[in-house]
């Protein structure tokens, strides 16, 4: 391993796998934990999916840094907003809040976010900005860098009108696919859940999740396999 | 409203002092392709927003009515696709507010559109689109065009990006006065399919709209059959083996 060449002053990025997914009643946001300095893995359990309103969060990825000022400069208006508006803001209001930012600082921001909650008037909706600021309404969006290993999956296993277990259960399962592909995602995978009665917040960890082609069952030590089989100990 | 201004005022975090320009495109859509028939224009445009070599964005709609008289059509960065769309509203309110009887027809956007691509790419900041913009009003059909860097132009048909290449050949050959409603879908879907066959960023997935002096209709999106069955296709290899 080249020590000498490995930047551990990188900017702060969350490689990232993000995905949001509506479903009959509201939405299922999903990311992974994992944000890295170059190689390093600066933070193994951050929380990418950040609360805008009560209603509405949002998945960051990209730039770290970006990412969170984009949020905090969102948070900022939106609460000014649900005070003059005198009720919750509605998630599209949130999303092109969003997308102004984005759009406006297109040649300095590096982030992809998703905006995802539950109002009364549209129910649960999930909004894609990517790089750039284009804004996207979409029945269920990915982004970050894990989801390049997404795009086949979900183009099989994505169906309308699922049911919030089946909504989360696919979440889970695409974040624990990306992980395995994609050496900028890993941890735990987060995931929330807004509908009409409000927001549920879950957390997956690393040993909880299936496991993979060519992934082997995690063992506390080499002695435990020895012990358990005893006859034929070492077979390589 | 001057475009520079409205950008600024839309800008909240960045100073006044940095000029923003859109260096490289992220989310683009591929060609548009329009020509003029009897009763007005008619434009097709895929629903695929690509960003980079990934088809990301299936169902993006890149045909929008202006006003009551015309049609845009665009092709580039979706973001800035969409800003524009933002300026033709405040554009079209100001119109609607002088109650006066008058409204915007396509000569009038497309100058305004015009005005704003030039003079964002004087400033080095160019909105990173080709636009196409038809219409009809008081029985004049309109088609023309304005790209990034400002140029503009009317014809009886127009198209962006691949679709010069590979449309309007098509075009030039089969294109005459008068076409009827149906003869224009049919060229249009040539055109289409084989932007399809061709253009690496093109998706299956299509809107044609049209326009007439009664207004503007955009078709639901569709997809159009391909065609494969040539023996040269199911065995290219027959008799060079090792060859492709």
């Amino acid at each position: 391993m080249d020590l000498k060449e490995v930047n551990l002053s990188a900017p702060h990025s969350m490689g990232t796998t993000i995905i949001g997914v509506t479903y009959n009643g509201g939405v299922v946001l999903g990311a992974d934990s994992r944000t890295s300095t170059g190689v390093y893995v600066a933070n193994r359990a951050s929380d990418k999916i950040t609360q805008l309103t009560d209603n509405v969060y949002v998945c960051r990825s990209g730039s770290a840094a970006d990412s969170q000022i984009v949020s905090d400069y969102v948070r900022y208006f939106l609460h000014q907003h649900t005070i003059q508006l005198g009720q919750p803001a509605t998630v599209k209001v949130a999303a092109n809040l969003v997308r102004l930012i984005s759009y406006s600082n297109k040649n300095m921001l590096q982030t992809g976010l998703i905006v995802g909650g539950w109002d009364k008037y549209e129910g649960g909706k999930i909004y894609g900005i990517p790089l750039g600021g284009t804004i996207i309404e979409q029945p269920f969006a990915i982004g970050g860098s894990g989801s390049s290993y997404l795009y086949g999956f979900f183009d099989q296993a994505w169906k309308e009108g699922m049911t919030k277990d089946e909504a989360e259960q696919l979440v889970v399962k695409a974040v624990s696919l990306a992980i395995a592909r994609d050496g900028a995602s890993g941890g735990v995978v987060r995931t929330v859940i807004i509908n009409s009665e409000g927001v549920t917040r879950n957390f997956y960890p690393g040993d909880k999740l299936s496991l993979w082609h060519e992934e082997l069952e995690p063992q506390n030590s080499l002695l435990d396999i020895l012990n358990a089989s005893s006859p034929e100990p070492m077979n390589i | 409203m001057d475009s520079n201004q409205a950008a600024k005022q839309h800008s909240l975090v960045g100073s006044e002092a940095d000029s923003q320009r859109t260096l490289y495109p992220y989310v683009t859509g591929t060609s548009v392709v329009a020509l003029k028939y009897k009763d007005g224009i008619l434009m097709a445009a895929d629903m695929g927003g690509s960003y980079g070599s990934t088809l990301r964005y299936k169902s993006v709609e890149r045909l929008k009515a202006v006003g009551k008289h015309s049609l845009l059509g665009a092709s580039g960065e979706i973001s800035d696709f969409q800003e524009i769309l933002r300026y033709l509203d405040e554009l079209i309110l100001y119109d609607n507010m002088w109650d006066d009887g008058n409204s915007f027809g396509p000569k009038e956007v497309h100058s305004y559109l015009t005005r704003v691509m030039y003079n964002r790419r004087n400033k080095f900041d160019p909105l990173w689109n080709s636009l196409v913009l038809g219409g009809v009003k008081n029985g004049q059909k309109y088609l023309g065009m304005v790209s990034m860097i400002g140029v503009n132009f009317e014809d009886n048909h127009v198209a962006t990006g691949f679709g010069n290449h590979l449309a309007r050949p098509l075009l030039r050959d089969e294109w005459h006065e008068n076409l009827s409603f149906e003869d224009g879908v049919k060229l249009l879907e040539k055109c289409m399919r084989v932007l399809l066959y061709r253009d690496r960023s093109a998706i299956n997935k299509l809107q044609i709209a049209k326009i007439t002096e009664e207004g503007v209709t955009i078709s639901p999106p569709y997809a159009l059959k391909t065609f494969w069955g040539f023996s040269a296709f199911e065995n290219p290899t027959v008799g060079a083996e090792g060859s492709w």
